[in-house]
């Protein structure tokens, strides 16, 4: 039997280490990201993929709830819809600009936060999630049937047909709808509008997060969701602790709000289902609960293979085919797709080790049969 | 071979080993202790027999017949019952309701009031307080009542899992003269106790467990003076 | 007034009906099924099915009816039981958290793939399985037969599962395994087993109330599930969650206030859900052992 020589292993290529390779994965997004408009700025895509950074800045707040403070909260829509009606009444009530419209948001959903949030978040996590889903019905139901007119005296928020001409963002006297020449350039709003989310969804929503989550307060997080009892022992309060982790969901659904009222120009109460919520539960349970990449994943995958799919017959039954997922994922990957745990969902150490084995054993038989050539 | 034979036993807990190796033999109509402090494995070794915990080696033979598949439920029915550490008594549940599921396994609804009736007679301040819920007892009358509860289904083999703890000692005196009086109806009795000289005054034989398995063995009376044991178990009186 | 009294007796007796699964299931796995509700409306689809499927079932009139009732609580039932062996017992030992999800999961299972078989458009429901119009005046309201009879069937259930529980071994080995699981198997009770039969019981309760609901508004949808198991939730909390005799009377509260609130506001019914959550929230932040409450909702 022959003896395959193998050359002694070299220092590993710098592909096998998972961190080198998050870093390359996380590049290229980012350039995608940003490259896209160049290639393709139809209206179509641009709408699109807008939907889908929104998801992606909705799925990093309910990450904050779900994946790093263990809190199913099912009703996750209602701060979206108090973002938007908040930044649409103050915008069209108050005659404001968005971007002062902003601070009013964010206060609108602490309150909102701490009133919802202040009772329930002492219940059982099987009753928080049924609550915090009436809430959203409430607010939903409450919606529907809210008529306000602006201070003028005409009509601002007409019940079920929601607000129209909603004020796009501006800044000093220039707004996305004026479009930008660069260097010969014109960029239209759509385009505009899709890089200021862009934008906001990465930095605020996944970097603001990472930052958050590993910090002191992330760790707290981490440790209430662990064992509450022992995070109690150690001093850590745990319901000011959930309740930050709830305020902040609250905030940056809010915000993503008014990202979603400006970007439709309008609000219509039809989109504050419950489904609404589940999709971006399912972003983030599907992705990886309290995983940053994973629920970005989640977020797009949710977003976009919906609107993919819309041309083939069986996928009418989109959310027949995300209930059995979810149900899957839970019985047998329950950390999601891309743990948190994990710097990668594989490792790429063992696909080096996998294919060296695979080189050497070929390298062995090539080597057998020239052996028995000479024999013969 | 005894009538209940333990042999090589490890049970763990995930990665945890709480029995090693273990070993025993309890023969038809004594009434044997198990001895040990808080971790020796005296718990799991019960639970391990009444099928809630499965051994990873080893085997229990009862009556000739391997128990390794059996689930805990028909066990009970075979005739292996035990009285749990802390009672766990039904505390919402009426006393004859507690007495009453204790003949789960019972078919004949006749047999099963005689034999609430034969456990008041041996325990009558049961009785007194049949329709009070079984979390207004007090310990000892709670202890008396898990003791009922298991031998309505008449048990071959009875387990105890520290009938003792939180009892006060004339209470603890009474709870042993009626695991005596089981005794002597026909009743194996596998004792679990941290109360050794309690446990060897009514043993025929007793076992000590340290970290999972067996270190000392005999006749009831000789550990009793067996200075090891006195020194561990029995402290100073 | 007293007409209002009536509407909500009859809308409690459905709550309470679908309340009484959650309970029971919540008692004995403290697990709040979230699919609950939409098997309440499976059980209303399947019914429907089976009077449209058979051809000349109109002429057996009431028996047909009664027939489909029964045969639909058992393929509910069977659901339901399903449902927890393929879902919920691989993660009896999972977080909390993984289950509810899965509960979700199972939730839009159960609605859009009865979409996917029913259609997305409200379902009529027979004339003739609707049992007639006749009505009965009682002091300065009335009644209709059908409604009569449906309280009757509701309130029989009820009464027989009271009988079953406080009675019978298994009852009594399933209130055993909601107080100490451990003991009951130390008793010989095959806990799985028993489990199993409250998802049955349990579901075979929320599709009979499926039927009558069918019976008596005559329209069903796939989603009709969503809403009735959230008012059943919060009417088995008022009640006193984990309690048999709870959920009844939570439901029928509900059902009397909602009416009410529908009363007070001219007929106008767009506030009378924010009402019934509004309870909801009121009770679990001030008393969340509900009105019977005997046991203590504990924290996580």
């Amino acid at each position: 039997m022959a003896s395959a020589t193998i050359a002694p292993a070299l220092k590993q290529p710098a592909w096998t280490n998972d961190r080198n390779v998050l870093r390359v994965l996380a590049i290229v997004f980012v350039v995608f990201v940003y490259v896209l408009p160049l290639i393709d700025d139809s209206t179509k895509t641009m709408d699109f993929m807008t939907k889908a950074m929104i998801y992606v800045f909705l799925g990093m707040g309910l990450n904050v709830v779900v994946g790093y403070a263990g809190l199913l909260d099912l009703g996750y829509i209602a701060f979206y819809a108090i973002g938007a009606y908040t930044c649409g009444i103050l915008t069209q009530a108050f005659h404001i600009p968005q971007w002062a419209a902003v601070p009013g948001v964010v206060v609108a959903c602490i309150i909102a936060g701490i009133i919802i949030g202040g009772p329930t978040l002492r219940l059982r996590s099987d009753y928080l999630a049924i609550v915090t889903l009436g809430f959203g019905e409430i607010i939903r139901v409450t919606a529907r049937n809210l008529t306000i007119d602006a201070p003028d005296g005409s009509p601002m928020v007409r019940g079920p047909s929601g607000m129209a001409n909603i004020e796009q963002w501006s800044f000093g006297g220039w707004s996305f709808t004026d479009g930008l020449n660069i260097g010969g350039m014109f960029i239209r709003e759509q385009v505009i509008f899709y890089y200021f989310v862009t934008t906001i969804a990465l930095v605020l929503g996944v970097f603001g997060i990472s930052r958050l989550a590993n910090g002191r307060l992330g760790r707290a997080w981490k440790a209430v969701r662990d064992d509450e009892d022992a995070a109690e022992a150690m001093g850590i309060n745990t319901y000011t602790t959930k309740i930050t982790a709830y305020i902040i969901g609250a905030v940056w659904a809010g915000l993503a709000g008014q990202l979603s009222a400006t970007q439709q120009l309008s609000i219509a109460p039809t989109s504050f289902e419950f489904l609404f919520s589940a999709l971006i539960l399912m972003a983030v349970v599907i992705g990886g609960m309290g995983s940053t990449p994973g629920v970005v994943l989640g977020a797009m995958f949710v977003s976009l293979v919906p609107n993919l799919l819309r041309n083939y017959e069986w996928a009418e039954n989109r959310y027949l085919y995300f209930g059995i997922l979810l149900v899957v994922v839970m019985l047998f990957r329950p950390k999601g797709f891309w743990p948190a745990t994990d710097i990668l969902p594989w490792s790429s150490e063992k696909i080096h080790k996998w294919l060296t084995a695979r080189k050497a054993a070929k390298a062995g038989k090539d080597l057998i049969a020239t052996e028995e050539d000479t024999y013969e | 071979m005894s009538w209940l034979e333990v042999s090589g036993v490890d049970v763990h807990y995930g990665r945890i080993q709480a029995l090693r190796g273990l070993s025993f033999g309890v023969d038809q109509g004594e009434i044997v202790s198990l001895l040990g402090n808080n971790g020796a494995g005296k718990s799991t070794t019960l639970n391990m027999l009444s099928g809630i915990l499965r051994p990873t080696a080893g085997t229990v033979t009862w009556q000739g017949e391997d128990l390794a598949k059996v689930p805990p439920h028909d066990l009970v029915a075979r005739g292996i019952v035990q009285v749990p550490e802390g009672r766990r008594i039904f505390s919402t549940m009426k006393v004859e309701e507690n007495l009453l599921l204790g003949g789960y396994r019972v078919s004949n609804t006749k047999l099963i009031a005689q034999r609430i009736d034969m456990v008041y007679d041996m325990m009558p301040r049961l009785k007194e307080r049949r329709n009070q819920e079984g979390g207004t007892l007090s310990g000892g009358e709670q202890q008396m009542l898990a003791i009922g509860r298991a031998l309505i289904s008449e048990p071959q083999l009875l387990l105890l899992d520290e009938p003792s703890m939180g009892l006060a000692p004339l209470m603890v005196r009474e709870v042993m003269n009626i695991i005596n009086q089981v005794n002597a109806t026909g009743t194996t009795v596998l004792i679990v106790e941290q109360n050794a000289k309690a446990a060897l005054r009514i043993a025929n034989r007793a076992y000590v467990l340290e970290t999972g398995s067996v270190t000392l063995s005999g006749p009831a009376s000789e550990l009793a003076k067996d200075p090891r044991v006195v020194e561990a178990y029995l402290g100073t009186d | 007034m007293t007409q209002v009294l009536i509407d909500g007796l009859f809308l409690g007796c459905v709550y309470a009906l679908i309340a009484l699964g959650y309970s029971m299931v919540y008692g004995i796995i403290k697990l709040l099924n979230f699919a609950h509700g939409d098997i309440f409306m499976f059980g209303a689809m399947i019914a429907f099915t089976m009077l449209t499927a058979v051809p000349g079932l109109q002429s057996a009139g009431i028996v047909a009816v009664f027939g489909v009732l029964i045969l639909s609580m058992f393929l509910t039932g069977g659901t339901g039981v399903l449902i927890e062996a393929v879902a919920y017992k691989p993660l009896r030992s999972a977080p909390r958290l993984s289950l509810l999800i899965t509960a979700v999961g199972m939730s839009f299972v159960l609605e859009y793939g009865v979409k996917q078989f029913w259609g997305s458009k409200s379902i009529t429901w027979p004339q003739w399985a609707q049992m007639g119009a006749g009505s009965i005046p009682i002091f300065d309201g009335t009644i209709t037969i059908s409604r009569l009879v449906l309280m009757a069937v509701s309130i029989a259930l009820m009464v027989g599962l009271g009988f079953y529980i406080n009675g019978t071994r298994q009852g009594r080995a399933m209130r055993a395994i909601a107080l100490d699981q451990r003991a009951s198997t130390l008793m010989g009770v095959d806990v799985n087993r028993t489990i199993s039969l409250v998802f049955f019981i349990g579901s075979a309760l929320a599709g009979a109330a499926g039927v009558m609901f069918g019976m008596y508004y005559g329209a069903i949808g796939f989603m009709m599930g969503f809403l009735l198991g959230l008012k059943a939730f919060t009417a088995a909390v008022i009640g006193g969650i984990g309690n048999m005799y709870g959920a009844m009377l939570g439901g029928l509260t509900l059902g009397l206030i909602e009416r009410t609130t529908v009363y007070f506001c001219n007929g106008d019914d767009s506030w009378k859900d924010v009402v019934s959550f509004g309870l909801l929230i009121l009770f679990l932040t001030l008393r969340p052992t509900g009105i019977l409450g005997d046991r203590v909702v504990e924290r996580m």
